[in-house]
């Protein structure tokens, strides 16, 4: 499969910097990256792991409720006393699934691992423009993990107010007896945050300066401009959480009174500006998986994207209209009505950019030479499980529908959808697709549709009848549905979403072990295994220190698959020059 | 984005290449910039806060000059204000290539960012002992993290601008390469924004 | 267990079931038309040795018809929505009339208030008890919702109906019962450990009925200590 041809075109490969750095610079401390990214993966697998875990203690007990959980026998009496989940263990359950998967799996998985791995790569740099900063905002979101981790041993348990943390619930200890917990929560993100906002500003000042020549605005690959758009969302969002949560955390430890009532704090004041921010963060969830997805789409069909133009214009318009959405999740919260319906209209908009890009994707797909091969396959699943959700969010979007539907199982469904079938869809697509970019060697490709196929059926049996709980009226966060008579009869339901929720876990050890096994054992990869046109294609696996040994020169954009052009292959690599390609000027290096 | 001028879709797909010049402006100046904005937002979500809370509740806010000293503050702020020019100053001077009143202008700065941290822990003391505290109701919540998040953030810039005059000692800032002076200067005056706005919400308002 | 939704007893649920599946067969066509293209593409369009991909950067026509379609949908699903809103929960939307109930939410049980004899609220007379609601058939009802603590959202499946109590708030929400017979009242707001039997039940009577039952509590509770220390 490695085209070896392609390499011969490219500037000598084999002349990579010699690397003597000591290990602990090269990979601990590393300011390269690639290894940024490889930690930062090995770190959101871990919470990945961590947040699913946590899933199939919540799916245990709404399947089985006051059951003892198998080998729950393990679990403090504190939490599960006989492996029978508490209530109070069961809310902090339930925030913690929320936190881990939103702020230490999606969101590092997406930004922290692909913002740093692919930038210097696609775009042709050496390295980020600050690669100390970027070392930094990884150590500093292992320490953020690592309390978020120590709320779970503390007196009184982990915070159990959600994951979006609504006040008065947060603010006052005594609503939960969770005091040390509910501030860990706060600290570690507000860490977080700042490892977050590290990692944005250092995103945008590589993309907007560190271009190779030639690789003008509009030959970005659609995966970097997406992250270009995350790289600006983070940072106009994180802060706002930020001083959300630091008056939270006052309002927790030194008696202010922002969100509590009794002196006159405003409980919607911490919902207003948890999702100013937290609406941002959808789409910071969202964008890189839908960019990343239009390469590996694009490679896979043999294609140029269709629509390439509209596609940035609908990641810049997602991007603006983001902030004018938030008050979506506050149709029911006592907010003024009338605003409601302003933010109904603004929703409803917003999946416009959403649809065209589903029609591109499609678009590019027709007429397309499909391989399906393991990326293709969950990027495809990515369309068709993100379009659920997007579809599911227009109910939402209703007021007068969302009256019924707010705060039960149809969101949980809505947002998993968009999370799990489109975000973590995506992600498995991007890692199975930069995978041997980044070790070398390729994942085995039998066992990774092993593990696809397991995945999208037990996915789709976990979260598409919830959509049909929430329609029954099934409220979301309880724990424990069977002390309602009106939802007694959804009971078998419940057992049966829990039975494929722990088929749906297991089938991940399968992406476990090949992910591992392929470190180790997979096929060498050459250097461009898929025969994709990006620049990290044209370079070794893994690419140097340095990443190419010549500043590549770019001459198209990134997706001349199929192009005329190309004559013995059906792709044209960026940085391959044809005879009548102009060369682009150079500007000297530095400023 | 210079290069959106008149590509239409076929002609940026293939040849001919355009020039990669970024925005013109090195990588530390862009990214203070950009880190600005992150500030920028930081300090929305507090003074909008404050806003909402004071909207809601006008009379749980002593009228100006009751409760804090607002002479003593007015004095901090004129300090404030003299350490931007003397900031200004020390760029000009770095631009000449004047190491020596680059260096004594940073001092200058150094010392009079350091003495409105002072002024204010000396404030904050003064408050404390009247029982005016954070726990103090909404008017007490929004003062102490307002002002404490803006000295905050002047302490970090009085700490980066030590390191700064450090380097400046040992003649690192030369007339074609200051960029040292130049971001520090950007953060500096930003944070010296921000208190003009707070001070006049918090204190005179 | 279905996408149909169950059966309806308020006097707008109609309203907003109508919505509801007019977006569900909306969605649907959406949902058909994006699946069944995927399916079609994969097959129809899966590479073939010495298969070669159309070289095309797409038509600006038919992106020009999907997104206006798209646009001019959504826009009238979002009119339609407007004033269905308004009618529900808008500022002025409560019937004259309306029956004032009190509902304030507290860790973790709603305590209703039904006004007096002077059929008004907060007058002294009002009787109060706990996680039961008893409503009169086809009248309006007005609900001022409160908390004691932390947010609370009351929601009757049946009324579709929901809106939070939030500490420090007073937030007044209508209904009007259609069907006689007992239904439930949850709280949809995480509110803390016993959130999930934060439960009351609903009684809708003939009015008559109603009254009577009225009638009947209001003197009991004049008579009984503790049910005055309930008010
Ligand atoms: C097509 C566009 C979308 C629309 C119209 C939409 C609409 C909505 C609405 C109205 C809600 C609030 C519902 C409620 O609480 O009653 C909601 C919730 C949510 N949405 Fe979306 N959404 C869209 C796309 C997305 C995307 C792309 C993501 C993430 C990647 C996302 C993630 C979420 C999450 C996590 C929640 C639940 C938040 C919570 O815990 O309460 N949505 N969405
Ligand atoms: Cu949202
Ligand atoms: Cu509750």
């Amino acid at each position: 499969m490695a085209s070896t041809a392609a390499v011969v075109h490219e500037p000598a490969l084999e002349h990579a910097h010699a690397d003597d750095r000591p290990f602990i610079r090269k990979y601990i401390f590393s300011t390269d990256h690639k290894i940024i990214g490889i930690q930062f993966l090995l770190m959101s697998l871990f919470f990945l792991l961590i947040g699913g875990m946590l899933a199939m203690v919540i799916r245990w007990q709404l399947g089985f409720p006051g059951r003892a959980m198998p080998g729950g026998g393990v679990l403090p009496e504190t939490m599960a006393p006989g492996g029978i989940v508490l209530p109070e263990f069961y809310n902090s359950l339930v925030t913690m699934h929320g936190t881990f998967m939103v702020f230490f799996a999606i969101m590092p998985l997406l930004v922290g691992v692909f913002g740093n791995y692919l930038i210097p790569l696609k775009i042709g740099a050496p390295d980020m423009a600050f690669p100390r900063i970027n070392m930094a905002s990884f150590w500093i979101a292992v320490p953020a993990g690592l309390i978020m981790l120590a709320g779970f041993f503390v007196e009184g348990g982990h915070a159990a107010a959600g994951w979006t943390g609504y006040a008065p619930l947060s603010a006052n200890p005594e609503l939960t007896g969770v005091s040390l917990g509910q501030q860990l929560w706060c600290v570690s993100l507000i860490i977080l945050g700042l490892s977050s906002i590290m990692g944005s500003f250092n995103y945008i000042t590589t993309i907007i300066n560190m271009r190779a020549p030639g690789m003008i605005w509009f030959r970005l690959p659609l995966s970097i401009w997406a992250l270009f758009i995350t790289a600006i969302l983070v940072l106009l969002a994180m802060p706002i959480l930020s001083g959300a949560l630091i008056m939270l955390l006052f309002d927790q430890t030194l008696g202010t009174h922002f969100f509590l009532p009794a002196q006159g704090g405003q409980p919607l004041l911490w919902q207003h500006l948890f999702w100013f921010f937290g609406h941002p963060e959808v789409y910071i969830l969202i964008l890189p998986a839908m960019g990343m997805v239009s390469d590996i789409i694009a490679n896979g069909s043999r294609k140029p994207i269709f629509g390439y133009t509209s596609m940035v214009l609908a990641i810049i318009a997602i991007g603006a209209l983001g902030w004018g959405v938030w008050g979506h999740h506050m149709f029911m919260s006592g907010m003024n009505p009338t605003l409601g319906t302003g933010f109904m209209i603004s929703t409803l908009l917003i999946s416009v950019p959403s649809a065209i890009k589903t029609f591109n994707w499609m678009g590019t797909m027709w007429g397309g030479n499909i391989r399906f091969h393991v990326p293709m396959l969950h990027a495809v699943a990515f369309v068709s499980m993100f379009v659920i959700g997007g579809l599911s969010g227009v109910f939402m979007a209703t007021t007068p529908v969302d009256i019924y539907i707010h705060d039960t199982y149809f969101i949980v469904a809505h947002l998993h959808y968009v999370l799990f079938g489109g975000s973590l869809f995506a992600i498995f697509a991007a890692v199975t697709f930069w995978y041997p970019k980044m070790f070398g060697r390729l994942m085995n490709p039998l066992w990774g549709k092993v593990h696809f196929w397991l995945t999208f059926i037990f996915f789709n049996a976990v979260f598409f009848p919830m959509h049909g709980l929430g329609a029954q009226g099934h409220m979301r966060r309880i724990y424990d549905p069977t002390e309602y008579e009106f939802l007694a009869p959804l009971q078998g339901v419940n057992r049966m979403i829990t039975i494929s929720a722990f088929l749906l876990f297991t089938a991940q050890i399968i992406f476990l072990v090949n992910f591992i096994a392929g470190w180790f054992k997979g096929a060498k990869a050459g250097p461009n295994p898929w025969q994709d046109n990006g620049l990290e294609w044209a370079t070794p696996s893994p690419p140097p220190h340095g990443n190419f040994p010549v500043t590549p020169h770019v001459y198209r954009g990134p997706y001349e698959f199929s192009s005329p052009l190309a004559v013995d292959d059906d792709y044209l690599p960026q940085s391959r020059k044809l005879e009548t390609d102009r060369e682009p000027a150079v500007l000297p290096a530095g400023d | 984005m210079a290069h959106a001028h008149a590509l239409t879709h076929d002609d940026v797909m293939r040849p001919p290449a355009g020039r990669e010049p970024g925005s013109g402006v090195y990588n530390e100046k862009l990214g203070m910039w950009v880190f600005l904005g992150s500030e920028v937002m930081f300090f929305t979500s507090l003074i909008g806060a404050y806003i909402i809370l004071r909207f809601g509740h006008p009379e749980k806010w002593a009228p100006p000059g009751e409760v804090l000293n607002v002479p003593v503050t007015a004095v901090n702020t004129f300090l404030l204000i003299c350490s931007s020019v003397t900031m200004v100053k020390a760029f000009a001077s770095a631009q000449d290539g004047n190491q020596r009143a680059l260096r004594s202008w940073l001092l200058a700065t150094v010392l009079i960012g350091a003495s409105f941290v002072g002024v204010q822990v000396y404030e904050y003391a003064e408050l404390v002992h009247k029982g005016f505290v954070p726990s103090e109701g909404l008017y007490g919540s929004t003062f102490f993290t307002m002002t404490g998040f803006h000295g905050f953030h002047v302490t970090v810039g009085v700490l980066c601008m030590m390191f700064v005059t450090w380097r400046a000692f040992q003649g690192k800032y030369t007339a074609t390469d200051h960029r040292g002076v130049e971001v520090i200067g950007l953060y500096w005056h930003f944070v010296d924004l921000v208190w003009i706005i707070l001070f006049t919400i918090v204190y005179l308002i | 267990m279905s996408w149909l939704l169950p059966p309806h007893a308020s006097s707008y649920a109609a309203d907003i079931d109508w919505l509801y599946y007019l977006i569900l067969i909306i969605t649907g066509i959406a949902f058909l038309v994006v699946q069944i293209g995927l399916v079609w593409f994969i097959i129809k369009y899966r590479a073939r040795p010495n298969g070669k991909a159309l070289y095309t950067h797409g038509f600006a026509k038919a992106e020009w018809i999907w997104t206006s379609v798209t646009a001019v949908v959504v826009v009238v699903i979002g009119l339609l929505s407007a004033g269905v809103w308004d009618r529900i929960k808008g500022r002025d939307s409560i019937p004259p009339g309306a029956i004032p109930i009190g509902i304030h939410g507290k860790q973790f049980e709603w305590h209703i208030s039904y006004p007096g004899a002077d059929g008004q609220l907060g007058t002294g007379d009002d009787l109060s008890i706990r996680n039961q609601l008893h409503l009169p058939l086809n009248k309006p009802v007005v609900a001022t919702l409160t908390s004691e603590d932390a947010i609370h959202s009351f929601f009757i499946p049946a009324f579709r109906i929901k809106q939070d109590a939030v500490p420090g708030m007073t937030i007044r929400v209508w209904f009007q019962p259609t069907d006689t017979g007992t239904f439930e009242l949850a709280c949809a707001e995480l509110c803390g450990l016993g959130h999930y039997r934060m439960r009351a039940v609903v009684t809708v009577h003939a009015e008559a009925e109603y009254q009577r039952w009225l009638d009947e509590r209001g003197r009991a509770a004049a008579a009984s200590p503790t049910a005055l220390l309930q008010r």
